[in-house]
């Protein structure tokens, strides 16, 4: 009787969806669906040629990068990016002693109150703020950039997939779109207060491309053309995703080995407990 | 309980005696795992995963009560506390991509341990209460997985429960009631968030329970084997300790070593970036994809387009998902053939290989690829067969299938002939 009834069961699921596969088979058939044109005019991020320093399992952090792209981050990035979840402390990380973060800590006005009256003020950062934000809040982000909000940045890059290249091939992927294809989709063009960028999903982005050659002047002498100073700000920015990944990597390989012996020595304590039962090759 | 060849538990010491008398959990642990366990003697490596698992509840349960510590279940800091403890708590981001990646693991072992159980019919009497409780223990863990993803509150936690909480709205007349119920609100918020967290919590150590009942319905007629052949004599079986103690041992090395490489080196790669995305109610994402060992339910859901006879197409995907599952608790009724191995089984293995395999890859790809063509429609005759697999197909291989000749014991198709086996080989382990 279960069996009986399960098979007109089974016999209900198997013909509901086939009867949704016939009817989704048929549609398919006979209409066409066209992807709009932004898919024509998207590509695929790469990221920069010789990749990160910090790339693949024993890759590290480049200190003068870091600390290029903080330079880029402070000077160009932190007018409309908020960092919220990094603090000021965490830049020892990129190689600067006590009295260094503490100054750099100072260069920055966070939000504080009067300590006589109350009020809110401004005040010089310390090392255990987090960075302050542009912006007083969403709204405010909202009414300055065109009812676009900057996001947030501390986690940006693992935010998207492979996201240190996309960083890097979002501010490298202003330009106008590929003549070629234009005249395959001359309806196609970028609104009005958008900008087009290749790489951005929908290829039309709010933000105004943020870097010109020379833009920063580097303390390291460091030529800060267009390419380079993406490159230094999107490992600065995986650094603030994720201050730990090297360590991380680091401590892998420690684990692995000793894993590696143990799990080496359990396969030869298997076969000694083993051998008394085994069938002998001779039998 | 157990076999009459299976040892005794003999305390050695003033100690362990006095404590049998009183308290006799040493006695429990040697008859459970212990020497006084007998096994058979041809378990191959496909039966580790139920150890394994074990192993995962625990390192989940640990790493989470940690986690807990640092973490606050309101949705205005949720997402703040966990990169806290990805930032500033110690070992914190160790603790946080070992449990996430540990719940991957967990689920790999455990479909490992179902896979098994599918091609050996584990399921068969008299190991039907096994299997019941393992079902069970499994609809558990995907209702922990699922709070448990919700709590890091990022924009796949919070969609993925507007979602999956949305599934009860398609029931009919109860369903909108029901939905806000259980959320607490009209949309996953504060109050979803607190009970998830608080349930999230709470399950696992009902999986714990369950999985001791699981373990107690087993040592009643004792561990299946590859020939499904039954424990007839002495020679048949050896003592779980120190044999499979020691096997054990060495597949836990391999799994870690496999954890660790992700836990390591790839922490990210089983997540979704969107998740890093603090959850916003305005935003949806563009893909609304589960974690990936939902995938082949979550394309059983969407396989159902249209509305068919007088269901509606989201009613349908719902029972469809839900009742994929819950016909594994009918199985041990509907597979009716003697004979338990797969490999004495030539009809159901070319079904089990060809059949029920590449659906489930088919269901897995497609429930992660977006609802698009060709995977919709990949999905649906995917579907289709999956319940034609369980519901008709087994039932009547159950019938006409002519199993091949089983060996007379498991010391035969091990040694080739049961006088090969010498008499109490077994009852004194080479140390």
């Amino acid at each position: 009787m279960i069996r009986i009834l399960a098979i007109l069961g089974g016999l209900f699921f198997a013909v509901a969806s086939l009867w949704a596969f016939g009817l989704g088979a048929f549609t398919a058939a006979t209409t066409t669906t066209e992807k709009p044109a932004e898919y024509a005019f998207h590509e695929e991020w790469t990221g920069p040629e010789d990749g990160f320093s910090f790339d693949g399992i024993v890759g590290n952090w480049d200190r003068q990068q870091l600390q290029r792209g903080y330079q880029v981050y402070k000077e160009v990035c932190a007018a409309c990016h908020s960092l919220n979840y990094v603090a000021f402390r965490n830049l020892a990380d990129l190689g600067y002693n006590d009295a260094e973060v503490k100054a750099e800590a100072a260069s920055w006005t966070v939000p504080g109150i009067d300590p006589n009256t109350g009020e809110a003020v401004g005040r010089p950062g310390l090392p255990t703020d987090n960075f302050p934000s542009p912006y007083a809040n969403n709204v405010a982000a909202a009414a300055a950039n065109n009812n676009a909000i900057p996001p947030d940045l501390s986690l940006m890059t693992k935010a998207r997939k492979n996201g240190s290249d996309y960083v890097y091939s979002l501010l490298v992927g202003y330009g106008s779109p590929d003549p070629e294809k234009l005249a395959k989709y001359p309806e196609f063009e970028t609104p009005d207060g958008l900008y087009f960028n290749k790489y951005f999903p929908n290829v039309n982005i709010a933000m105004a491309p943020p870097l010109n050659t020379g833009q920063v002047i580097y303390a390291d002498g460091t030529e800060a053309t267009i390419s380079q100073m993406s490159e230094d700000v999107a490992a600065f920015l995986s650094w603030t995703a994720e201050p730990t990944m090297v360590k991380r990597k680091q401590t892998g390989w420690p684990v692995l080995g000793f894993l590696l012996f143990a799990t080496i020595l359990a396969w030869f304590a298997k076969k000694q407990v083993w051998s008394s039962v085994k069938p002998r090759k001779d039998d | 309980m157990s076999f009459s060849w299976a040892r005794q538990y003999e305390p050695k010491n003033g100690f362990t005696q006095w404590m049998d008398e009183r308290l006799p959990l040493p006695r429990l642990v040697y008859n459970a795992v212990g020497a006084g366990y007998p096994v058979p003697r041809n378990l191959n490596y496909m039966w580790n995963f139920g150890v394994l698992a074990g192993f995962f509840l625990v390192l989940q349960i640990i790493t989470g009560v940690v986690l807990a510590m640092h973490y606050a279940s309101d949705a205005t800091v949720a997402f703040a506390k966990v990169e806290h403890i990805m930032r500033d708590v110690n070992w914190g981001w160790l603790m946080r991509y070992a449990h996430a990646n540990g719940a991957s693991f967990f689920f790999i072992v455990i479909y490992m341990h179902i896979f098994r159980g599918f091609f050996y019919s584990s399921y068969k009497a008299p190991r039907e209460m096994i299997w019941l409780l393992g079902v069970v223990i499994f609809l558990l863990m995907m209702a922990t997985a699922f709070m448990g993803y919700v709590l890091p509150w990022g924009q796949m936690s919070f969609w993925g429960a507007k979602v999956i909480t949305g599934l009860f709205g398609a029931i009919p007349l109860v369903g909108e009631p029901l939905q806000v119920w259980l959320l607490g609100g009209f949309a996953p918020d504060d109050a979803a968030l607190n009970r998830f967290f608080s349930l999230h919590f709470l399950l696992p150590f009902v999986i714990a329970g369950v999985v001791i009942m699981h373990i107690w319905a087993l040592h009643i007629p004792g561990s299946s084997n590859p020939t499904g052949v039954e424990v007839k004599q002495e020679s048949d079986t050896v003592p779980f300790h120190p044999y499979y103690t020691a096997k054990d041992g060495f597949g836990l090395g391999v799994i870690l070593i496999l954890f660790a490489i992700m836990v390591f080196f790839l922490p990210n790669a089983l997540g979704h970036p969107d998740n890093y995305i603090e959850a916003n109610p305005l935003s949806t994402p563009a893909h609304i994809v589960p974690e990936w060992y939902f995938w082949p339910f979550y394309a059983i859901l969407r396989a159902f387009t249209v509305d068919f006879l007088f269901i509606p197409a989201k009613l349908m995907g719902v029972i469809a998902m839900f009742g994929s599952i819950l016909i594994w608790f009918i199985l041990p009724w509907l597979d009716r053939s003697p004979v338990r191995s797969g490999h004495y089984r030539p009809l159901f293995r070319k079904f089990f290989w060809f059949g029920l395999i590449p659906a489930m890859v088919v269901l897995f790809i497609c429930g992660g690829a977006p609802a698009e063509e060709p995977y919709v429609m990949l999905s649906q005759l995917a579907t289709a067969y999956y319940f034609l697999h369980f519901l008709v197909i087994i039932p009547i291989i159950g019938q006409i299938e002519k199993p091949k000749p089983l060996p007379y014991s498991i010391t035969e198709a091990v040694l080739g002939s049961d006088k090969k086996a010498v008499k109490g080989e077994n009852a004194t382990p080479a140390v």
